[in-house]
């Protein structure tokens, strides 16, 4: 099948299933909600085979985008429907189409509007599919905002007491920051230039379409023939403002006495720190978390948070570097003391569901901490290894806590669903009620605590080593979090599933799990296993991001060395040695 | 008639004239009692929409030679213009009326009796809304404002025996009386500082005097100018003048809200455009009526010309300079870039002021109606805020203008996709709210609870309508939105580090915090028609979304979806509107 069309289906099969439903009766539910199933599943084997077994499958030896296509959408701003895999996006798009696929295996608990439900289930599941495939930074504009209004609507109908609150907090946050994000790319658009002479040895790595191209070489031959009024050509491709980011000089105009970039960065990583969420931006995630019904839960902490990471990765760094390098220190801070937070504050929850929103905080602040260690300056000899370790750890964290906070949420819903409450005072004793149950939900647990052998693991530990070399102050602080982690996580598991005998209300509820809640369960726990035990391996696993993070970290290491600082002294200085041992033999070295 | 003369760049307006007329004539016979209006006024908006709309080509046709369609001329004698930009702001305005008879055609209002007096008023307006996009003589603003103003005053009043509508009506024309005076008094000025009240010579003679000018002369000048912006702030409904649009919207019915708030609001913005630009810039090359099929035969038309203009301001004739409009050329390749610099201060001044306004518009509109229980009030409001973001376009079409013509085609072509979004997303909400009220008997906001449950179809077009005023993508909205957002954007950094660029920079700061604050009252009609239950207490109803209403909503709706997927085609119109502006 041709590229286009392919990937093309990925991302909006989805929303032609939500156009079928629309046109199915409403009071056939059954139906509705397998057609819905089918269609979740459809598209997980679609994006299966598109990355794994068709002919332009995946190639985990090259870290440059693949399956690319590009074709104009809106040349007057020179918008390109523009999409294309790499090692960033592919374990994210996998990761989706899984989640939701459980989550909507999840949903049969929801019995009220069935239609409606489906329909903007499968919409949202086409947001976010497509915001990790655009690499034009309006359709990636476009697609983050498509999943705000299914998402809303999700919270707001379906969900608990206080649901009106949160689907409009989590509403206006998300808008904020991308308003802010607008304004950013509009100042990056507009500062851009193809043209520039200094770009075209770069032109090749922005997969250009054909007629930009064109415009941009005429342009930068114009320039060089000394030619004064030439019109610059623009860009919102992602790739295109990378090479601009790292290989010129126009996004350091200033702007309001500061440099864009600083302007871009910030106002980027503002629109991404509300996602992740990190301290202290994250007040809308509790709310939307415990209000949202359970498959909403899977979704919001298995997949939407990881579009924060995700921009941050794919946009701040990449187009920002200078202001990237200087505020590093800012966004490592932001992330422990996220991961610090919000331990400390699931350790005080009440509320079941709080708590697991609360960890999300946590191990999201790894991602952000993870991300930020830019340790590839003039004191290292711009060796970019640590850095790449913690980039590495930071998407496999996102990876791991996508499997395991899914299941987090699952768990509680399960519960939910018998006895509808969710205070932990009031659990005990469920071990001896619903014993299988019981065994899935410690398992998917100890992922999240992040126990060796478990998905939660080796991002955490890459993580935390990496930061030694960035400052040991962070480094400890993050390693204290692992203790506050297990903390919350043992005494939430002893008050919930161990004890003598449930003594709270509907104990007649309390029945085993069903052949469906098993199920999820058990798929879930089976893959929080494998990327525990086999983190390099498994598809979507480290060996699909490795080239890719290990590209990107060089290149920036390589920029600092070119930007930052002069020369480094006699020693030479393993710039591009083997930037992959390291990692792979600490995870070796994990195992 | 000759296919370029002035006559035929105003066959739009005559076709309009004469179904205005033939609605009034068929009334005398017996027989015409049973003619609804509708059918007279429908072919004759049509027939007017498809001269707007090919006129353009007319003119390419026959001009032959080289000549482009859509290209400056002044006609009359120099009272109106005629470019692809009036072509653009004409056809929106009769595709828009098309669209609107159709919705007064489905929901009732006005009824048989009424028709022929209510449609007369409407083609009216539209006649004088049709002449605001045009006008190019000061005396011509005012006599299109003026028309275009007091049938919407009888417009406002239309249901009879109400209070509310009759407080409206009153509201709405002494409010416009006042604007009114107020402009003419600004005009008076101006013209008498100038010596001629044709917007090019204007700039023209400006730009020689604005050295010498004294300081209390300057007074003048700026007094003059602020006093015209009054009368143009009322039509747009701008802060502070916008304290009739709540009232009248909530009074007048909402097919008369849609009326109101779209075409009265497109027309004053091109009107708007017409005025800054006229005064800001010397106007491009302009084409002499009948002069390009005349040119290889007759001169004799162009002695007409000029005897015409001889006769219709012989003040002009004392004057040292009497650029006659066959001479006008002369006179711009004469002062070149240098006049254009000249004028710097005025734009810079006319800027600001639009950018103060837009500001406050904007705000203050979004705020305001955070706190509204009526739908209509609502919407009122919420109109307020959408003439503050297209002001912006304005504010930065008149900054960029001079400086980089591209870009400032660009953001009048912003400006133009706005209107033509803008177009459907408001028709749209005012149909949902008549076709409501014709079932519910209420315009309440919380008589809306729980609607989805009665006509889910009707309440996704209604949602996705205000999605789309939000601006979220996939709507148009945010097309309309973005498109103005990157004239900024564009503005400031080609203008950083002056105070231009600033205030660029902060309209776009401003227009995106508003577009965060416009989220609270758009989504809470949303809420209460998903999320809320139904009440009890509702008198009970019935509205099918299987109707004819259902349909016209859907049809209205549609572009907003469209327009995203498929934006090129009204970017395209948008920019060949803008192309002949500079």
């Amino acid at each position: 099948m041709e590229l286009i069309y392919l990937i093309s289906l990925i991302v909006f099969l989805p929303a032609l299933g939500a156009l079928v439903i629309a046109f199915l009766p409403g009071n056939k539910t059954d139906l509705i909600r397998y057609v819905t199933f089918g269609i979740c599943l459809a598209t997980l084997l679609l994006s299966g085979y598109a990355f794994f077994l068709s002919p332009t499958a995946f190639d985990v030896s090259k870290g440059e985008m693949q399956n690319v296509f590009n074709i104009p959408w809106i040349p007057s701003f020179n918008i390109e429907y523009f999409m294309g895999v790499d090692g960033i996006s592919l374990p994210l798009v996998m990761l989706t189409t899984l989640v939701s696929f459980l989550a909507m295996w999840a949903s049969w608990s929801i019995t009220k509007y069935v239609k409606a439900y489906c329909i903007l289930f499968l919409l949202l599941e086409t947001g976010m599919i497509g915001v990790f495939l655009a690499l034009d930074f309006f359709l990636f504009y476009v697609f983050w905002e498509v999943m705000l209004l299914p998402m809303y609507f999700l919270i707001g109908v379906w969900g608990g007491p206080r649901k009106e609150y949160a689907a409009l907090k989590f509403f206006l946050y998300t808008l904020a920051g991308s308003v802010l994000m607008l304004i950013a790319i509009l100042m990056l658009y507009f500062n851009g230039d193809l043209g520039d002479p200094a770009m075209q040895p770069h032109l090749a790595r922005c997969n250009l379409s054909p007629a930009v191209q064109e415009r941009a070489e005429e342009a930068a031959k114009q320039r060089l023939a000394g030619k004064k009024e030439v019109a610059p050509v623009h860009t919102f491709n992602i790739l295109a403002m990378q090479q601009i980011g790292q290989h010129t000089k126009q996004y350091l105009t200033p702007i309001l006495g500061c440099k864009l970039q600083y302007w871009a960065f910030i106002l980027l990583f503002i629109g991404f720190a509300i996602k992740v969420p990190s301290v202290p931006v994250h007040t809308w995630l509790p709310d939307a978390h415990v209000e949202a019904p359970t498959p909403i839960s899977m979704i919001l902490a298995g997949i939407l948070l990881k579009m924060g990471g995700y921009g941050i990765i794919r946009m701040c760094y990449p187009i920002c570097p200078l202001a990237g390098y200087e505020l590093s220190g800012w966004v490592c801070g932001i992330g422990v003391v996220s991961m610090i937070y919000g331990a400390f504050a699931a350790l005080a929850q009440k509320d079941f569901k709080r708590m697991v929103a609360y960890s999300s905080v946590s191990h999201m602040g790894y991602v952000v901490l993870g991300l930020g260690v830019w340790s590839a300056d003039g004191g290292n000899f711009y060796n970019s290894d640590y850095w790449n370790m913690g980039v590495q750890g930071a998407m496999f964290q996102m990876i791991g806590h996508g499997i395991s906070s899914a299941g987090m949420f699952f768990m509680v819903g399960v519960v939910y669903d018998r006895v509808h409450h969710r205070n932990l005072e009031e659990f005990g004793g469920l071990f001896g009620k619903m014993p299988v149950y019981t065994a899935m939900a410690i398992g998917i647990f100890f992922a999240g605590l992040g126990l060796p052998g478990l998905c939660g693991f080796i991002g955490e530990v890459f993580v935390v080593l990496s930061v030694w070399k960035f400052s040991i102050c962070l480094a400890v602080l993050s390693s204290a979090v692992v203790v506050l982690t297990a903390a919350y996580i043992l005494w939430a598991i002893q008050r919930v599933y161990l004890g003598a005998e449930y003594r709270g209300p509907h104990e007649d509820h309390l029945t085993p799990s069903t052949l469906r809640e098993n199920t999820i369960g058990i798929t879930l726990l089976v893959l929080a296993v494998l990327f525990g035990v086999f983190p390099y391996q498994v598809p979507g696993g480290l060996s699909y991001m490795e080239k890719t993070i290990t590209q990107q970290t060089s290149d920036l290491a390589q920029w600092t060395r070119d930007n930052i600082a002069e020369p480094p002294p006699a020693v030479e200085a393993p710039l591009r040695g083997t930037p992959t041992s390291l990692t792979r033999q600490s995870s070796a070295d994990d195992l | 008639m000759t296919a370029d003369s002035s006559l035929a760049a105003f066959l739009p307006e005559l076709v309009l004239c004469a179904t205005i007329l033939a609605m009034l004539f068929v009334r005398l016979f017996s027989l015409g009692k049973y003619v609804n209006a509708f059918y007279i006024a429908l072919p004759g908006t049509l027939v007017a929409l498809y001269f707007a709309a090919s006129t353009g080509g007319m003119l390419g046709d026959a001009g032959g030679a080289g000549m482009h369609s859509g290209e400056r001329m002044e006609i009359f004698t120099g009272m109106l213009v005629y470019d692809s930009f009036s072509v653009f702001i004409r056809a929106a305005l009769l595709l828009f009326v098309v669209l609107f008879l159709f919705f007064t055609k489905i929901s009732g209002i006005p009824d048989h009796d009424d028709g022929p007096d209510i449609y007369s008023l409407v083609l009216g307006a539209t006649l004088g809304m049709c002449l605001m996009a045009t006008a190019n003589h000061l005396l011509m603003v005012f006599l299109a404002v003026e028309m275009a103003s007091v049938p919407s005053y009888v417009l406002a009043g239309l249901m009879k025996g109400r209070r509310k509508a009759s407080e409206a009506a009153l509201k709405y024309a002494v409010y416009g009386a006042g604007a009114a005076g107020v402009m003419l008094y600004g005009i008076s000025l101006l013209a008498g500082l100038l010596n001629t009240a044709h917007l090019p010579t204007m700039a023209v003679v400006l730009s020689e005097k604005i050295h010498t000018l004294g300081a209390s002369e300057q007074l003048v000048l700026v007094f003059g100018a602020l006093l015209i912006s009054v009368g143009i702030a009322f039509k747009l409904s701008a802060v502070p003048f916008h304290f009739w649009c709540p009232d009248v919207f909530e009074g007048a019915t909402a097919e008369v809200n849609a009326f109101l708030s779209v075409a009265s609001k497109a027309a004053a913005l091109a009107l708007l455009v017409r005025v800054v630009l006229g005064l800001g810039m010397i106007a491009p090359h302009s084409h002499v009526p009948g002069a390009r099929t005349a040119a290889l035969s007759k001169p004799a038309v162009e002695k007409t010309a000029a005897v015409f203009n001889v006769a219709h301001e012989p003040a002009r004739a004392g004057e040292n300079h009497s650029p006659s409009d066959a001479k006008k050329p002369h006179v711009v390749a004469a002062a070149g870039h240098d006049a254009t610099a000249a004028l710097l201060p005025v734009r810079d001044f006319t800027g600001k002021l639009i950018a103060l306004f837009a500001v406050l518009t904007c705000t203050f509109g979004n705020l305001a109606a955070y706190g509204q229980t009526n739908i209509k009030r609502l919407l009122a409001y919420s109109t307020i805020a959408h003439a503050g973001y297209m002001m912006m376009a304005v504010a930065a079409l008149i900054a960029l203008a001079g400086v980089n013509t591209a870009s400032a085609r660009e953001a009048a072509a912003a400006l133009g996709i706005y209107v033509g979004v803008y177009l459907f997303m408001n028709l749209g909400a005012f149909a949902v709210v008549a076709f409501l009220r014709n079932a519910m008997r209420s315009e309440e906001i919380t008589d809306y609870a729980g609607l989805i449950r009665r006509c889910p179809l009707t309440v996704i077009c209604f949602a996705a309508i205000l999605f789309s005023l939000i601006g979220l993508p996939p709507l148009a909205g945010f097309y309309g939105k973005f498109a103005i957002f990157a004239s900024l954007a564009d503005g400031y950094s080609l203008l950083k580090g002056s105070g231009t660029g600033f205030y660029l920079m902060l309209l776009l700061v401003v227009g995106g915090i508003n577009t965060a604050i416009s989220l609270f009252y758009y989504l809470r009609v949303v809420k209460v028609m998903t999320i809320d239950p139904e009440p009890r207490d509702r008198q009970p109803f019935t509205f099918s979304d299987v109707s004819l209403a259902g349909a016209y909503l859907w049809l209205i709706t549609l572009p907003t979806f469209a327009i995203m997927i498929y934006p090129s085609g009204l970017t395209a119109l948008a920019r060949a509107a803008a192309e002949h502006l500079f």
